[in-house]
Formats: structure tokens, C-alpha cells, sequence
């Protein structure tokens, strides 16, 4: 049941993300609907978190490090209700608090401002490591791309936090294999992948980053493991559930018009 | 006169703030030797956290600390953790971090090694983000006070520390006035303002000027940014002559600060007394002569302007 209403959830963000977008004339939807079921697990099935008290000091945090994919994190917290769902049709617009990449500055339940990739790990491992300095127990999770991983300062933090013996970290890799002007692969190969958190000292999981069961498993996985940090390589697919979309590296950063995100949402609303 | 590195007297702040306030964390990139966050880790070692040489993730994870509620100071060199200026842009100013970046070895006074390891640049890059507030002390008295200080402000700040020793300028129970520029030596004719390790030469300059029938005001300016745009104005609309100095490159550091404020008030005249190029290895009083920051090329600036 649980698993339900999760799908059922990640179904009606995949139609804000579009709508979103759609409206805005600009944007990521590739990765946003990559990474959108794992957002959906954590946000209404793992996070200890109040909307109505953001700034709770025994939160659990969310660091979005790849921040273009901002729109599918703007539809989890409207959802959960750190704001109004009126709200997500400003993204991009002048005065709006959803900026085009996330500032923590102007929207509650935004933990870190990112969108220079490469970031957002070693703000993650800081907030982990703060909270081991003064025994709190709250956990702190980190969405990174693969693309990202090109970029040295993850190492460093992959570097840092088994050092620290973060167990209170938790990684999500969203594994879409896709970067802005092509695959990942003939960019900068990444691969072997896993074995270069593993040699980093990382507890390392690998699952299907659309499978609701895989995600929820991976998470208690990760709960369970001691004195090391888990990184979780989500394998997804870049555009998930939009047809036209996935897998095209031409959908990473360009919105859908009208007419595109009429045709993506009736596709949306088709599926189970 | 008692004499001691601003570094050192940072350390030992470090040590004695760590023991008044629980929520300061100190994080280096393995130059705790030099820095002197040595002291601060035997001390209190659950509060240390050397993160390697690693600075991009040094700056990130100061940002993640402060943003869960602990006083982050970040340390390294100068050159080497203000380099990590993309990482201090958006985690640290854009995020509103509560981050003190603690940089030492700042400008040509550090000598032998070489430019690889003089901060040239560091002021000018954190004095262009909009809330980084940008402080160099001048002495050890200075320091301690300017770090409790930093302790309490809300928001990010640089502070620009030497390597070298440096002679006492100011008394022992001298107060900190963040913002503001300090007389150090009252004159009418000209005024001489300075920041950091050239504070000495700057002084011995004003005396160098006194010989020649010239009475040279010297003002101390330990808060770059924000700058005391007041005592700026009353020294541009009285004098009208303001020569700086500083240990930093020519371009952006408190000379740039300074004549952005005498052009809009477009009155005054200015010369900046820098470095003007990459530097190199050296003794620091053979390095000040070259580079033009003795107490000579300053005392000869200041007259060449009174000529103009």
C-alpha cells in the first residue's frame, strides 16, 4: 500500500514537474523526471521532517547537490506542504522564490543552495558531520548526478566522510547515464563506477531508481550500516515516463512547449 | 615592543574562544602548523577536523557545519582556501554561511617561498561578494580582539592573517570598532592608510615625510570591507591626499576600495602603494624593497603626490 501511494504521488509530480517547466519556457526536466521517484520515497516515506517547522533543528536534511533538477524538489516540498502548489507556476519568473536552481535563502525546506555541480556533497558531509559533533541523530541525504562525478571536489568528499565514519550520510546517485551534450560515458566515462566508491571505503548498494520496493530497502540497508556512509547508485532512466523524452540527452536542459507538455502529461496519465 | 606573528596571536584566540563557546569548530587542510589551529585541535580534538588537502571540500563542508548551527573557522592559506573562490561564492556567500575563512601567509611578507604561496589576489576576490566582510589586522592585540568579534558576527567573514612577525602597534587594552579606521599617528597634510603588515613601514614612512618638513596623518584600516567610507570622506574633503598601502596586488584590494570611494565623492586625489606583479622568492625586507612597500617608496609616493 505504501508503495501506492508512492507511485500514485510520483505520477502527479511528474505532471507538475512538466507543467512547471512548460510554463517557465526553460529549464531540466531530464533529470527532474530521473530522479523524481526517489525524491517521492524520502520526502513521504524516510524524512523526519515537519513542513510547518523547516528550520526544526532534529530534521532530517535533503541536499539536492544536482541543482537543475530543482523543479522535481520544488514538487515534493509543495506537495508536502512547505508551500503553496499555486506557487510552483512562478519557477523562473521574476521575484519568485523558485529560482532555476535552488537558494535556500529565499524558500523553506531548501537545505543548501547548489547548481554549481560538484558541491553539494561537501555541504551534505558538513551537516552530517555537525551532527555527529553534537550527537544528534538526525540523517542527512545527498542527490548527486553522474555527470557530476567528473568533478574533483566529489572525490574529496568521498575522500572525507569515511574518514569522519558518517553512517548518518546517505548518497543517492541518480545513475540516468546522461549529460547535457551526450552520454556520460562518451564525456567523461565514469565507469567502473561502484568499485570507485567501494575503494573510497563507502558502503555501496546498487538498485532500479524507478522500483519503490528497491529504494525503501536501500534506505533501511543504509540505516543498518555503522561507522561507514552509503552511496546508492540509482540506475534510472533520463526523462522517465515521458516517451519523447527518455534517454535523450536533447531533453537534459530544454523545457517542453505547449503543445510537447500537453502530449507528456496525457502520456503521464496514461500510465498505471 | 613586543613582537608576534597575527597568526599566532589567532591561535591562541582560537583556544581561549573554544573554551567560552562550544559551537566553534575549526577545520584545516593540513597545515595546522602553520595556521596554528595546532593548538585548538590538542586541545579540544572532537572540534578539529583536518579535512586534508582538499580546500573545495574544506570550504563546502564549512558551509554544511554553519548551516547546522555550529561557528565553522576554515583555515589554510590565504592564497590556497580563497582559491577555492567558486566553492566560497556559492556555499558559503550565496548560502548566507555562517563561515569564518581564516586565510594566513597573505602577500610578499611571507618571503622565501615564493609566489606559489602569497595571497595577491585574496582581498580583491572576497571583497566582491555582496556579504563577505573582509578584516587584516595589524597586530596581536588587534587580532585577538578582531576574532572574538568574528565569533559573534552573524554571516560570513575573511580574515587575512601574516606569517611574519610584526611589531605591537596598538596598546594592550585597545578596542576592536568593527568598520572602522584607526589614527594611528595624527598629521595635517597628507594622509597615509594602510592595512595589515606595511603598517610598520607606513609609520616609519610618516617619519621619513616629518624630516622633510611634512606632517603625514597614518590610519589604520583593519576592516576592508565594509570600509570606513566616513573617515574616507573627511580625509578626501579636508586634505583632499590619500596614499594607500598594502601587501596585496594593485588591483582590488584597499587601494581599489578606497578610490572607489574618493571618485564618487569626486573629490581628492589618491595613490596606491601595491604589489604590481606575480612577486618571487626572497628575504620579506628585500621583497618590500623590490615590489615598492619600504618605508622609502612609501614616503616618495606620498611626496610625489603633494607635487602633482
Amino acid at each position: 500500500m505504501e508503495v501506492e501511494k508512492l507511485k500514485a504521488i510520483a505520477k502527479e509530480l511528474r505532471i507538475d514537474i512538466i507543467r512547471m517547466l512548460a510554463e517557465a519556457g526553460s529549464g531540466h526536466p531530464g533529470g527532474s523526471l530521473s530522479c523524481i521517484d526517489i525524491l517521492v520515497t524520502l520526502f513521504f516515506h524516510r524524512l523526519r521532517h515537519r513542513p510547518a517547522d523547516p528550520n526544526w533543528a532534529d530534521r532530517d536534511r535533503f541536499v539536492l547537490s544536482k541543482g537543475h533538477c530543482v523543479p522535481a524538489l520544488y514538487a515534493v516540498l509543495a506537495k508536502a506542504g512547505y508551500f503553496s502548489r499555486d506557487e510552483l507556476l512562478s519557477l523562473r519568473k521574476l521575484n519568485s522564490r523558485l529560482q532555476g536552481h535552488p537558494d535556500r535563502h529565499r524558500l523553506p525546506g531548501i537545505e543548501a543552495s547548489t547548481g554549481s555541480l560538484g558541491q553539494g556533497l561537501s555541504v551534505a558531509l558538513g551537516m552530517a558531520l555537525a551532527g555527529k559533533t553534537s550527537r544528534k541523530d538526525y540523517r542527512v541525504y545527498c542527490m548527486i548526478s553522474d555527470g557530476e562525478c567528473q568533478a574533483g571536489q566529489i572525490w574529496e568528499a568521498a575522500m572525507a566522510a569515511p574518514k569522519f565514519k558518517l553512517d548518518n550520510l546517505c548518497v543517492l546517485l541518480d545513475y540516468n547515464k546522461i549529460q547535457l551534450s551526450g552520454a556520460v560515458r562518451e564525456i567523461m566515462n565514469l565507469e567502473p563506477l561502484l568499485n570507485k566508491w567501494r575503494a573510497f571505503n563507502w558502503n555501496t548498494l546498487e538498485i532500479d531508481g524507478h522500483d519503490f520496493h528497491a529504494i525503501i530497502q536501500a534506505l533501511d540497508d543504509a540505516e543498518r550500516a555503522k561507522e561507514r556512509p552509503t552511496l546508492i547508485l540509482c540506475h534510472t532512466t533520463k526523462g522517465k515516463g515521458v516517451s519523447f523524452m527518455e534517454g535523450k540527452w536533447e531533453w537534459h536542459g530544454k523545457a517542453p512547449n505547449r503543445e510537447e507538455g500537453e502530449r507528456a502529461i496525457q502520456e503521464i496519465l496514461a500510465q498505471n | 615592543m613586543g613582537a608576534k606573528a597575527t597568526r599566532v596571536a589567532f591561535g591562541e584566540a582560537l583556544v581561549r574562544l573554544g573554551a567560552e563557546n562550544p559551537d566553534i569548530v575549526v577545520l584545516d587542510a593540513d597545515l595546522s602548523k602553520s595556521t596554528m589551529t595546532e593548538h585548538f585541535a590538542a586541545k579540544y580534538p572532537d572540534r578539529f577536523f583536518d579535512m586534508g588537502i582538499a580546500e573545495g571540500n574544506l570550504v563546502g563542508t564549512g558551509a554544511g557545519m554553519a548551516l547546522a548551527g555550529k561557528i565553522p573557522f576554515i583555515c589554510s592559506f590565504a592564497c590556497f582556501v580563497v582559491g577555492r573562490f567558486e566553492q566560497i561564492r556559492m556555499s558559503v556567500g550565496y548560502s548566507r554561511a555562517n563561515v569564518k575563512i581564516v586565510g594566513t601567509h597573505s602577500g610578499i611578507g611571507i618571503g622565501e617561498d615564493g609566489y606559489s604561496q602569497m595571497a595577491l589576489e585574496d582581498i580583491a576576490l572576497m571583497r566582491s561578494l555582496p556579504n563577505m566582510v573582509v578584516i587584516q589586522p595589524v597586530d596581536a592585540v588587534e587580532t585577538e580582539r578582531a576574532v572574538e568579534y568574528i565569533v559573534r558576527h552573524q554571516g560570513p567573514v575573511f580574515l587575512r592573517l601574516m606569517r611574519q612577525k610584526v611589531d605591537d602597534i596598538n596598546p594592550p587594552d585597545y578596542q576592536f570598532h568593527f568598520g572602522k579606521g584607526t589614527v594611528l599617528r595624527p598629521g595635517k597634510e597628507i594622509t597615509l592608510m594602510a592595512t595589515g603588515g606595511v603598517v610598520g613601514n607606513t609609520l616609519k614612512a610618516a617619519k621619513i615625510l616629518e624630516q622633510k618638513g611634512v606632517d603625514a596623518q597614518v590610519v589604520n584600516i583593519h576592516t576592508v570591507k565594509p570600509l570606513d567610507r566616513e573617515i574616507v570622506a573627511r580625509i578626501a574633503l579636508s586634505q583632499g591626499r590619500i596614499v594607500t598601502v598594502e601587501d596585496h596586488g594593485i588591483t582590488g584590494g584597499l587601494g581599489s576600495a578606497v578610490s572607489e570611494v574618493v571618485s564618487e565623492l569626486g573629490r581628492g586625489r589618491i595613490k596606491r602603494v601595491a604589489v604590481e606583479d606575480f612577486a618571487e622568492s626572497g628575504d620579506p625586507e628585500g621583497l618590500y624593497q623590490k615590489y615598492g612597500l619600504s618605508q622609502d617608496n612609501i614616503a616618495a609616493k606620498a611626496l610625489e603626490l603633494l607635487q602633482d
